[in-house]
Order: structure tokens, then C-alpha cells, then sequence
């Protein structure tokens, strides 16, 4: 998918470099940015922390927040995160 | 979205290699939507104290290797001890409590206390939070 149409589709607001961080500096910078966002709107996540899509899953399952994406290529992870509540 | 969860952490221990393991737990929790309380008793109070997490070292014959492992947890991108105490304030649903009879036992005065404390409380009064928490721990 294009990533202009992905975006848009997505309201991706800000993309966190997070690559050489470990747990849970990840989880808890992408918490700061969902925090001063909108519902709908989405969050990029680029993370190496070998543990970090185990991390990515268990948050959004536990606070009801959506992965769009869970990708890995050459060793970086990316996520996306679309914000669901208030 | 799921119910509100909560854990209660009872930090025993002032050395460095077991508050980071405190601090991760309750920001990686905070930041989950998880309320963590932290009660902070005997050694662990030390801790709490101003520059108590600055100057915190790895336990008994370890403690000589504290610099080193500073250095590795610099190296690594970890945050230092103080720097996880900001975020979990940041974070804003992480409670510190000191333990009243610690203070006594210690003879340790408020003031010499981090602002970041909560609260001064019993072990009643924490049992009282922590018994219905979904994780509890001792470290």
C-alpha cells in the first residue's frame, strides 16, 4: 500500500524512533504519544527490542487499542497503533 | 476496552539490582493502564530518600561492580533510576508509598523524603489496596 493512502487511511500523527531502546521505554513513549491523541488517529513505532512485539500485543490487548501493523524487516519491528477511547 | 486492572508491589530492597526491576514493572503497568502502587519498607525506603535511587549499588560483594554495571545500563539506553521515577510520574497513575513503621524503625523524617512520595502509610492501609489487585509482588 502506498504510504500517503496508508496515512491518510491510517491518521498516522507521529512516527517514534524507539530503535536501540528496550523495554519498556517503547511502551511507555508510545503511551505518551497516544495520550495527547485523538481517537482514530494512530501512532509508528520503529523499535530492534527483540521482545517489543510480544510487548506491542499484550498493551493493545490490555488497553483495548488497535495494532494495525506488526511488521519486521532487517531486524527493525514497526507498529502501528490506532488510539480507540478517550 | 477491559476492566481496570491494579498492582501492588511490596519494594523490600534498596539495591540497584532490584529497583530497576520495580521500576520497570510499574512504568511498563502505568503505561498499560495499569495503576501501580509501590510501598516502599525497610531497606526499600532507602530508596526513597533524596539521592536514595541515585546513590542505590548492587547488594554485598557486588556492590564494588555498581559502576560497571551503571556504565552497561548507559550503554544499553536505559534510563537511569531517577529518570524511571520521573516517568512513572509522568505517567501519573503510580503511587509511592513509604512505610510508616520503616520511618520509626529507621528514625527517618518526611522531609528527608522525595517529593514524589504519596503518602506515609501502614502496612494495614496498604493491604487494604493490594488485596484486590490483580499482580502482587514482593521484592
Amino acid at each position: 500500500m502506498d504510504e500517503s493512502i496508508m496515512s491518510e487511511r491510517h491518521k498516522i500523527k507521529e512516527t517514534l524512533d524507539c530503535k536501540g531502546l528496550y523495554c519498556p521505554m517503547p511502551i511507555v513513549k508510545m503511551k505518551k504519544a497516544l495520550k495527547g491523541m485523538a481517537e482514530g488517529e494512530a501512532v509508528r513505532i520503529l523499535a530492534t527490542d527483540s521482545g517489543s512485539k510480544r510487548d506491542f500485543e499484550a498493551f493493545c490487548n490490555k488497553t483495548g487499542n488497535n495494532l494495525l501493523e506488526a511488521s519486521e524487516e532487517d531486524g527493525v519491528f514497526t507498529y502501528v497503533v490506532e488510539k480507540v477511547g478517550a | 476496552m477491559s476492566e481496570k486492572k491494579k498492582m501492588a508491589i511490596i519494594v523490600h530492597s534498596g539495591t540497584l539490582d532490584k529497583l530497576y526491576p520495580v521500576f520497570m514493572l510499574a512504568s511498563a503497568g502505568g503505561a498499560m493502564d495499569v495503576d501501580a502502587h509501590l510501598f516502599f519498607t525497610f531497606w526499600g525506603l532507602d530508596a526513597l530518600k533524596k539521592g536514595g535511587l541515585d546513590s542505590a549499588k548492587l547488594p554485598g560483594v557486588m556492590r564494588v561492580g555498581t559502576g560497571m554495571m551503571k556504565g552497561r545500563i548507559k550503554d544499553a539506553n536505559v534510563p537511569t533510576l531517577p529518570a524511571l521515577l520521573d516517568m512513572c510520574n509522568e505517567l501519573g497513575n503510580i503511587k509511592i508509598y513509604a512505610c510508616s513503621t520503616t520511618m520509626e524503625l529507621m528514625k527517618v523524617k518526611e522531609e528527608e523524603l522525595i517529593p514524589e512520595v504519596d503518602d506515609i502509610v501502614g502496612a494495614a492501609a496498604f493491604l487494604d489496596i493490594a488485596m484486590d489487585a490483580d499482580v502482587q509482588l514482593f521484592i
